[in-house]
């Protein structure tokens, strides 16, 4: 019998990127196919072309053995494969009904509305795939996890065969992914088939029946639960073989900078998302927090550096309490602080490079007299920056939104690290750039260090965290589940630590419960 | 069956029933109550006696007896109503239904204000509500149109200038035609401005607020520039005539309500109609809930299979068409010739009656009723003698919708898509 | 949105461009030519609706559709010829009056010039309101209701106040009306800042409330006492704006004041820090935050100031031309600023080009009203387009095949509003 599902070398590029690479994919009857891999590797990109939200350059897509072309998300429908997207594509002032039968509603005389045909029919498919869920609520009154519910409810409706669920873990707590499993395997049992995308090597190991590992765009490996263990799978999800080498000295940590107590912060959404979390960083090191995207990192970092008012907890800096204190304080403070999204937060796209060199200390001396700017000495002090930091731009007053990704993260890098400085606070600092970027801004960091300001590297990116660091504190699920001395560890060990698996350090990762 | 135990959740400090908003309202109840007694009751003579005609005029058929009452009397009545919902409401809160309770006590103000102004006098109280229900005509449209629109996610300014060019086209076509083809005209001038408005800020995604700007200037200036080039000089151009006002079988003969609201001409009827039909066509339609789901969340209903621009074309352009049928009303309905700039800012209006009407058929046509009777009452204050100048009456409508964007009574809740142009990956 | 500089498409990939198309697309590159093509599509659209609208074009298109061209073209051009003369100055009547040498005739001659200098210093003031709001990601629409706050302030101090010295009074007169603009801009920006209230409908309403407000301080105390219409008192001598020549030439000081205005806002936004926050907040809120800046009240300051701009623009109209006010006193001077800001490109220098382009037309129709019978309105028609074609720059990019201009350009953000 055909697959249910077959990708034949499906190839994507965007400019500059080779998100997919020739990847190949079979999915069988009733089986959870897990896709692994980092942030970026390509597998949301992989799923948003068998989805019909993106056209392949190349490649195939047979579904039962008949080649299918894809080139909206209703072909997709048509076709019985239905998408749980990461970020749910619920409607929060519509009930669970209207969201359900939007775009395939139950009407009467062709136009009007039949909620409660369509309210039968969502609860004989809660009954069916026990999926617990009231037709009538509104979906803004619900729990994440009910809220993902209704969008695996979304796609039994139309029938769908094939589930594609997109990091359907990442906003659930333990509790709601545990049950989301039992949904899943209940879900095969009848008949359908999943792909489950996952960085999560636990979860994967959990309930995938076949798991494929995506680095870089590119197949790695396939293999099942039963032929890899976790440690495996981490090498083959993280193992990059071209390091980028770092020279560096050891570290001579001196009198404690920054230092956090207990802090807890909350989201816009006023979630809990730093749940008492303490450490310190001291003069001359680097503190890495390593971890899985959203697990707390961009409150934590907005928190200490003046963006975001926790919730409670105390925030220091060398004794002084800082809990209270602005951005602008803080960097008075002599805080440098390279932001997580670089052209949100810390650029001005549309301003020349010059005004960005400037854009928290131009009401200073010597780049103001009164409230006058000193545009001859804001010029001066960019030219040589631009010369300092290896910006490559035609001139000083070149906008920003111009330049390439690399070369806006130099001009941060050179504004934050050229004041003199006892803090840096680095949040994804090398994200998207290329490697001789890379390469420049962590020297940059390493320098800093080495003239005795205190370090919080704050990456999703596990080889610069085991690069860089002194120490590694691991976040997951808002708590530092562990600080680590980096010469002790390796990065299988920090990788399992960010899967949320606490093994002895040193261990072998076997030993696992 | 929720699970969300692990997820902790710090609840927020501000809440739609939140202490802050208890205490506002109950103030805003009791200082409505405070104005009865200080400025009504005390400047009224304690035997006045207040009589309200219950004859709209016009209609003959029915003869009901004047309402004849102690005005101190109701004005204490009133007064102690409204205290005691403010007490109510400052102590235990009414929760959820303080916007009703909201709209009762101001029913009961505006009732004290009528009982006070006719002291010793005689008000024809159905002719005021009759003229309220006319002049909310067209605020009630421009309000509907305004519906469509951001309903679909596309903010709409232009209500003004589709309004005044309808308006104009109407009477031009009326004269050269007759009443229903001037009608039509109308209604199509009106869509053809909002196919305009469309592809500004759909297609080439234009700042929506810049596009419905554009449109209000070039409607100010093509109604003016063709007024005074043909309009003034050929008067045959601008002599259209009013569509008849012709009586409702059954519904005019109630009681009361027949003789205001059911003897009209058609665009009174016509806002009715699509009033109703807006508000089921919403919320129980799929034709809504598409519309309604790409004002929301265009990209959700992209993924569902939903032509996001193209609800969003139909949407504007049968906006437009209301707006069109809106504007026709100034000429066709109500004095059968066209003036510059005669619709004087009513659609504006129109679009604070739909912002204080929360986006929904019916609200905004509780606005219109309510910015209708300020308005009506404004011209009506001179007759009566009050002491208040007209000019402050007519600038309620716009105080109140600043008032209801503040959030002081309650969060008005936009489309969450309106405005934001949609990009398709 | 960023995008890197894109090499530049050879020659070879396009064998059939010809010279002019080369020239224009190396002009596109000039921030100026969009704005230009707007405004000369606005103008030729506008002939076209002269000629259009003229009856005899239909009358001679029975008989001879060729000649009916004509006609419409020896309409639009009568009309422009009239506008021009009405706007400039007739130039052989000027030739004669200088020759003639009498002094009257010569000031009657070159009037019209001085007329669209006297026109452009509303546009001015109320189009660098707006262009600053913009500045600060804020769209003030409710500039006109600004410029009459501002107009109620200049006049109330212009007549009240007896006894001062120009030198004081003038400037008092000023300040009140910069002050009723400010009101006027300060409680939507507060709103804006503190509540999220969309200072879009908040200006609206705002604006209304100014006409109500106008009206009825002109029917009650600011009324004339002895005039029945709703109109004020005169203002003293002493708060009147200095004319340079005499009548019937009414230029006057307000023209100068509103350059050095322009001047005023071009170095506050961009030679000095708080100009700096004003920008910065417009351009990238989030990185203003970052920056440690405060939104709250650089909103709040920003609107208010471009609120002040337009009520200088009310102000000047009352003590410069009008010496008093009466309901009717704009001619739309705030609405048509939105445009003019945006085709000034929100720069204080463009926003003066922009005013006088448009007291210009605005002066020049009245004649060619007069003497050509084309309804002055027109010119609100052509504005609307050229504000079409500016907020919409790929319309004329498709009219003229012009390429896409690489790079990032300044953009206004407006955001969705309600709650």
């Amino acid at each position: 019998m055909a697959p249910v599902l077959e990708l034949r070398g499906i190839t994507k590029r965007f400019p500059g990127v080779l998100a997919n690479d020739h990847i190949n994919l079979t999915l069988d009857k009733g089986q959870i196919h897990a896709l692994l891999g980092e942030n970026g590797a390509g597998k949301t990109t992989l799923m948003n072309i068998l989805y019909g939200l993106y056209q392949p350059d190349e490649g195939e897509i047979f579904v039962k053995g008949e080649k299918l072309q894809v080139h909206s998300p209703t072909d997709a429908i048509t076709a019985g494969i239905g998408m749980v997207h990461q970020h749910f594509m619920l409607i929060p002032v519509f009930t669970v009904t209207e969201n359900v039968m939007l775009g395939d509603e139950t009407t009467v005389a062709g136009e009007v509305l039949d909620r409660k045909a369509a309210a039968e029919k969502i609860r004989h498919i809660s009954e069916t795939f026990h999926l617990q869920v009231d037709p009538d609520a509104f979906v803004a009154d619900l729990p994440v996890g009910v809220q993902q519910r209704v969008e695996i409810i979304k796609l039994l409706y139309r029938e769908a065969d094939i589930l594609i669920l997109d990091e359907p873990t990442a906003v659930l707590t333990p509790q709601e992914a545990d049950e989301l499993f039992g949904i899943l395997e209940g879900l095969t049992e009848k008949g359908k088939s999943i792909i489950f995308i996952s960085h999560k090597l636990r979860e994967v190991a959990k309930i995938a029946d076949q798991i494929t590992v995506i680095r870089l765009g590119k197949v790695v490996g396939s293999t099942t639960p039963k032929n890899a263990d976790e440690n495996k799978l981490a090498s083959m999800m993280v193992g990059r073989d071209v390091l980028l080498r770092v020279d560096k000295k050891p570290a001579k940590p001196g009198k404690t900078i920054l230092e956090v107590k207990d802090l807890k912060v909350t989201d816009e959404r006023h979630h809990l998302t730093v749940d008492g979390v303490s450490f310190e960083v001291k003069a001359g090191e680097i503190l890495g927090v390593a971890g899985v995207q959203g697990n707390g990192q961009t409150e934590l970092v907005e928190a200490v550096t003046g963006l975001r008012q926790p919730f409670s907890g105390t925030i220091t800096f060398e004794g002084k309490d800082i809990t209270e204190f602005g951005p602008r304080a803080i960097t008075e403070l002599g805080s440098a602080h390279i932001p997580e999204d670089r052209q949100r937060d810390g650029l001005v796209l549309s301003y020349p490079i010059a005004d960005n060199m400037v854009l928290n200390t131009y009401y200073q001396k010597p780049f103001a007299k009164g409230v006058l700017l000193q545009e001859k000495t804001i010029l001066e002090t960019a030219n040589q920056l631009v010369k300092d930091f290896d910006v490559r731009t035609p001139s000083a007053m070149t906008h920003v939104g111009n330049l390439s990704g690399g070369n806006q993260q130099k001009v941060i890098v050179a504004r934050e690290l050229s004041r003199p400085l006892k803090l840096v606070v680095a949040s994804q600092p090398t994200r998207g750039l290329d490697v001789g970027s890379i390469e420049y801004i962590h020297k940059q960091l390493i320098d800093r260090r080495d003239k005795g300001a205190a370090v919080l590297l704050v990456s999703s990116e596990l080889d610069e965290i085991m690069q860089l660091s002194d120490r590694i504190a691991v976040m997951f699920r808002g708590r530092i589940i562990d600080i680590v001395e980096a010469k002790d560890v390796d990065k299988r060990q920090v990788g399992l630590l960010m899967a949320g698996v606490r093994g002895e350090k040193k261990a072998d990762g076997k030993k696992r419960k | 069956m929720a699970t969300s135990t692990a997820t902790t959740v710090i609840k927020p400090t501000v809440e739609y029933t939140s202490t802050t908003r208890r205490f506002v309202m109950g103030g805003i109840f009791l200082a409505l109550a405070a104005v009865i007694w200080l400025f009504f009751v005390r400047t009224t003579d304690p035997g006045a006696i207040t009589t309200f005609g219950l004859n709209p005029g016009g209609s003959t058929q029915f003869e009901y007896p004047d309402w004849v009452f102690n005005s101190v009397n109701m004005l204490n009545i009133l007064a102690g109503l409204a205290a005691l919902a403010g007490g109510y409401q400052v102590a235990r809160g009414f929760g959820k239904r303080t916007n009703l309770v909201l709209s009762l006590v101001a029913g009961a103000f505006i009732f004290g204000f009528l009982t006070w102004a006719a002291a010793d006098q005689s008000l024809n109280l159905a002719g005021l509500l009759r003229s309220t229900l006319q002049r909310a005509v067209p605020i009630t449209l421009g309000a509907l149109s305004g519906i469509l629109c951001e309903r679909a996610g596309v903010v709409n300014i232009a209500i003004e200038g589709m309004m005044l060019t309808a308006a104009m086209v109407s009477a031009l076509v009326g004269s050269l035609t007759n009443l229903w083809g001037g009608l039509i005209a109308g209604i199509l001038a009106g869509g053809l401005l909002a196919l305009i408005h469309a592809i500004l800020s759909i297609k080439y995604k234009t700042d929506q607020i810049v596009s419905g700007t554009v449109i209000n200037i070039f409607s100010i200036g093509i109604t003016s520039f063709i007024s005074a080039k043909f309009l003034q000089k050929y008067e045959e151009l601008n002599s259209s005539g009013t569509f008849p006002q012709f009586e409702i079988p059954l519904l005019s003969k109630i009681p009361f309500i027949g003789p205001i609201a059911f003897d009209h001409n058609i665009f009174m009827y016509g806002m009715f109609l699509f009033l109703i039909v807006l508000h089921f066509g919403l919320f129980f339609t799929r034709w809504g809930l598409r519309l309604r789901s790409v004002g929301e969340h265009p990209k959700a209903a992209d993924t569902l299979g939903i032509n996001v621009f193209r609800t969003r074309y139909m949407a504007v352009i049968l906006g437009g068409m209301m707006a069109g049928f809106g504007g026709a009303y100034f000429t066709l309905g109500s004095v059968g010739r066209f003036d510059e700039v005669m619709t004087a800012g009513r659609g504006f209006i129109g679009l604070a009656a739909m912002i204080f009407g929360n986006w929904r058929p019916f609200g905004a046509f509780g606005a219109g009723l309510l910015f209708g009777f300020a308005d009506m009452l404004a011209s009506k204050l001179a007759i009566l003698g009050v002491q208040i100048p007209s000019e402050f009456l007519l600038m309620a409508p716009y105080i109140a919708t600043m008032i209801v964007l503040a959030g002081v009574v309650g969060r008005s809740q936009a489309p969450a898509a309106d405005g934001k142009p949609y990009e398709k990956e | 949105m960023a995008e890197r500089p894109k090499p530049k498409a050879s020659k070879e990939t396009q064998p059939d461009r010809s010279a002019v198309k080369i020239f224009l697309d190396e002009v596109a590159k000039a921030p100026l030519i969009v704005p230009v093509l707007a405004i000369l599509s606005g103008l030729i659209l506008g002939g076209l609706i002269v000629a259009l609208t003229t009856e005899e074009v239909y009358a001679v298109w029975r008989t001879s559709p060729l000649d009916a061209i004509r006609v419409g073209w020896d309409a639009a051009m009568s009309a422009y010829s009239a506008l021009f003369n009405g706007a400039i100055g007739n130039p052989a009547r000027i030739a004669e009056a200088f020759r003639g040498g009498d002094a009257l005739e010569i000031r009657r001659a070159i009037n019209p010039f001085f007329e669209s200098l006297n026109k452009s210093v509303p546009y001015i003031f109320a189009g660098l309101a707006v262009a600053l709001g913009f500045r600060a990601g804020l769209f003030n629409i409710g500039a006109e209701g600004q410029l009459f706050m501002g107009a109620v302030g200049a006049v109330w101090v212009g007549f009240a106040l007896t006894g001062v010295p120009a030198i004081i009074h003038i400037p008092l007169a000023l300040l009140a009306g910069a002050l009723g603009g400010a009101l006027w801009g300060f409680v939507p920006g507060l709103l804006k800042a503190k509540t999220g209230g969309h200072e879009v409908i908040n200006t609206i309403m705002m604006n209304y409330i100014a006409f109500r407000l106008t009206e009825y301080l002109l029917r009650g105390p600011l009324q004339r006492p002895d005039s029945f219409n709703p109109v004020s008192p005169f203002i003293q001598d002493s708060a009147k704006l200095p004319r340079f020549f005499e009548d019937p030439i009414r230029f006057h000081l307000g023209f100068f004041i509103a350059l050095a205005v322009a001047y005023g806002v071009y170095w506050l936004l961009f030679k000095t820090r708080w100009g700096f926050d004003l920008r910065t907040v417009g351009a990238n809120p989030n990185a203003a935050r970052y920056a440690g800046m405060n939104i709250v009240v650089v909103t709040i300051a920003a609107m208010s100031l471009s609120g002040a701009l337009a009520g200088l623009a009310g102000a000047n109209e009352v003590l410069g031309l009008n010496h008093n006010l009466a309901v009717a006193f704009s001619s739309g001077f705030g609405f048509d600023s939105i445009a003019l800001a945006l085709i000034g490109r929100s720069h204080p220098l463009g926003v003066v080009l922009a005013a006088l382009l448009f007291g210009t037309l605005r002066n020049g129709a009245i004649q060619m009203q007069v003497s050509a019978g084309i309804p002055i309105d027109i010119i609100s028609v052509m504005q609307a387009m050229i504000l079409a074609f500016i907020a919409a720059p790929a319309i004329i990019r498709t009219i003229y095949r012009l390429r896409v201009p690489t790079g990032v350009a300044d953009e206004i953000r407006v955001r969705g509003w309600g709650g």
